[in-house]
């Protein structure tokens, strides 16, 4: 089977920090890989880099078959590539209705439109006409994923989106999620909390300055592994 | 009555500066290009109409047909070949760009079409006035001019609110990379933006030059008023840009109703004034959001 996604000895850059040093990650068709590591580990910048949100200084990103290395990020929305950014970065003085239809200029065929975003996201429906900017930051990080789901991407990549919320709220979050994935969705997920990645992963890699130091199952990997590969423990040891 | 008359005079004299102002503020609001060029980009539109008068017999208003989309095409052209790249540079490069394109079409105008007077025929509306009393007249071709600035801020609006372009224009002005993210050419918007800017500044130009004459340095004079109406009417705001070219005009009108001599100064009074005292009440200085610090 060849992967949907192929990232290819990936380098990337702010100015004088490496943020992404030599880094390959495949993800197939329907699977859903979480990303995990501390602050600063290169999971942010690697996700934009895949986007097209950051320009990599080496290494190649093939999607679908096609090189999009250096494609602008628009055009990679038109070829299915969709990036819910840390941050949520909602357009605030847009209603939520006119956050998700901003996405729907792609016009990329799909099942996903204002109405079915509302049926996965039941909150956001007495919301549509409210100002982004008014709305709590649960709300706001569904509409987010909603705006994100409007191009029908292939692929979703999720940056953090248990970031700042509270713990019910993150709940609803991930139960929407879970609908989601169900329906065979391919996610590339950065997340902080690990039970949460183990939780919704086929596959789990852990990133620690830039590098990938250990990929797994959640299955094969048990949360002392996770965590010393988390906080760097076995090379400060070495 | 003569104040009332003055007013009214400065209401409707408002609309051909809301005119103007339409597309730099669009601009600002969008881009946050401060485009000096604008003015005379009106001007350049106000000359090709004459040129259309002058060489093919059609009167003004039918030289709109072929000037308007042309401004269009201009604009866009303008941002994908000068404003886009300086756009990339910072804040400042733009506004240096748009002071040397002021500076061209000034002097290629002045080279085409020497710097002579000229003036464009409003036909039989341009002396019409409504007499309401001995003092109270309303003139009909400013009135005409007020209508179509309302009009052009009415579908502007429109096209803000109801299209996709509309849409994709203001997520694009809130947050440019978060806008390419979800598919948006935010180069593609921003020369939209700049081509409705540079129709709308072709329009205002012909109609100043019905109302009055004008010649190769007429430019930067109404960029100055255009720029008024922007900043007291709220920088990037459509509608406080009709508000602004109102107070403007008002203002410029019963100064002249003092000494004729207040007309333009009595308008500098008003915009130092609302400059003045925005700056205080916003204590943390001109709300200009540079882009860099949003990022």
């Amino acid at each position: 089977m060849t992967a949907l996604l192929s990232v290819e000895k990936l380098e990337a850059r702010h100015g004088l920090l490496h943020a992404v040093r030599d880094v390959s990650l495949e993800v197939a068709e329907g699977e859903t890989v979480a990303i995990v590591g501390a602050n600063g580990a290169g999971k942010t910048t690697l996700l934009r880099s895949i986007a097209g949100a950051h320009r990599p200084s080496g290494g190649r990103v093939v999607f679908a078959g096609e090189d999009v290395t250096r494609m602008p990020a628009h055009r990679r929305v038109k070829r299915g590539i969709a990036l819910v950014p840390e941050g949520r970065r909602l357009f605030p003085e847009l209603t939520v209705e006119e956050n998700l239809r901003v996405a729907a200029g792609v016009r990329r065929p799909g099942r996903w439109d204002v109405d079915a975003v509302l049926e996965v996201f039941p909150l956001l429906e007495p919301l549509r006409e409210k100002r982004a900017a008014s709305l709590s930051g649960g709300e706001q990080q569904a509409t987010a994923i909603g705006r994100a789901l409007m191009s029908n991407p292939r692929l979703l990549l999720l940056d953090e989106v248990s970031l700042g919320l509270a713990p019910v709220v993150v709940d609803a979050v991930y139960r929407s999620l879970a609908t989601l994935l169900e329906s065979g969705a391919t996610v590339l997920l950065v997340e902080q909390d690990l039970s949460r990645a183990l939780g919704v992963a086929d596959r789990v890699v852990c990133m620690l300055e830039g590098r990938f130091v250990l990929v797994g199952t959640p299955a094969e990997l048990t949360r002392e592994q996770v965590m010393e590969a988390y906080f760097g423990l076995r090379r400060s040891a070495a | 009555m003569t104040w009332v008359n003055a007013v009214v005079h400065g209401i409707l004299l408002g609309g051909l500066y809301a005119l103007l102002a339409t597309g730099l503020s669009l601009m600002f609001g969008v881009m946050r290009i401060i485009n000096l060029a604008h003015g005379s980009l009106a001007l350049l539109g106000a000359y090709m109409a004459f040129l259309l008068v002058e060489h093919a017999h059609i009167s003004a208003y039918l030289a709109l047909v072929p000037v308007l989309p042309g401004a269009l095409v201009v604009g866009y052209v303008l941002q994908r070949t000068v404003l886009e790249r300086s756009l990339r540079s910072g804040m400042l490069v733009p506004l240096l760009t748009t002071f040397g394109l002021l500076i061209v079409i000034g002097n290629l105008l002045q080279e085409f079409f020497s710097p002579d007077v000229h003036s464009l025929d409003p036909g039989a509306i341009g002396p019409a006035a409504w007499r309401i009393t001995s003092r109270l007249s309303i003139p009909a071709f400013d009135a005409l001019i007020l209508g179509i600035a309302i009009l052009v801020l009415f579908l502007l609006q429109l096209v803000l609110t109801r299209t996709q372009i509309g849409r994709e224009l203001r997520a694009t002005a809130a947050d440019p990379d978060a806008a390419e993210l979800v598919g948006v050419d935010s180069r593609a918007v921003y020369a939209r933006a700049t081509a409705i800017a540079v129709a709308t500044a072709a329009l205002a130009g012909v109609f100043f030059a019905m109302r009055s004459t004008f010649d190769p340095t007429s430019g930067p004079t109404q960029l100055i008023y255009a720029f008024e109406a922007v900043v007291i009417g709220g920088m990037g705001s459509l509608w406080g840009t009709l508000a602004g070219g109102i107070v403007l005009g008002v203002a410029q009108t019963v100064g002249a109703q003092i000494d004729p001599q207040y007309f333009a100064l009595a308008g500098h009074v008003v915009f130092l004034a609302v400059l003045v005292v925005r700056t205080a009440v916003e204590s943390g200085g001109l709300r200009v959001r540079l882009r860099g610090a949003t990022t």
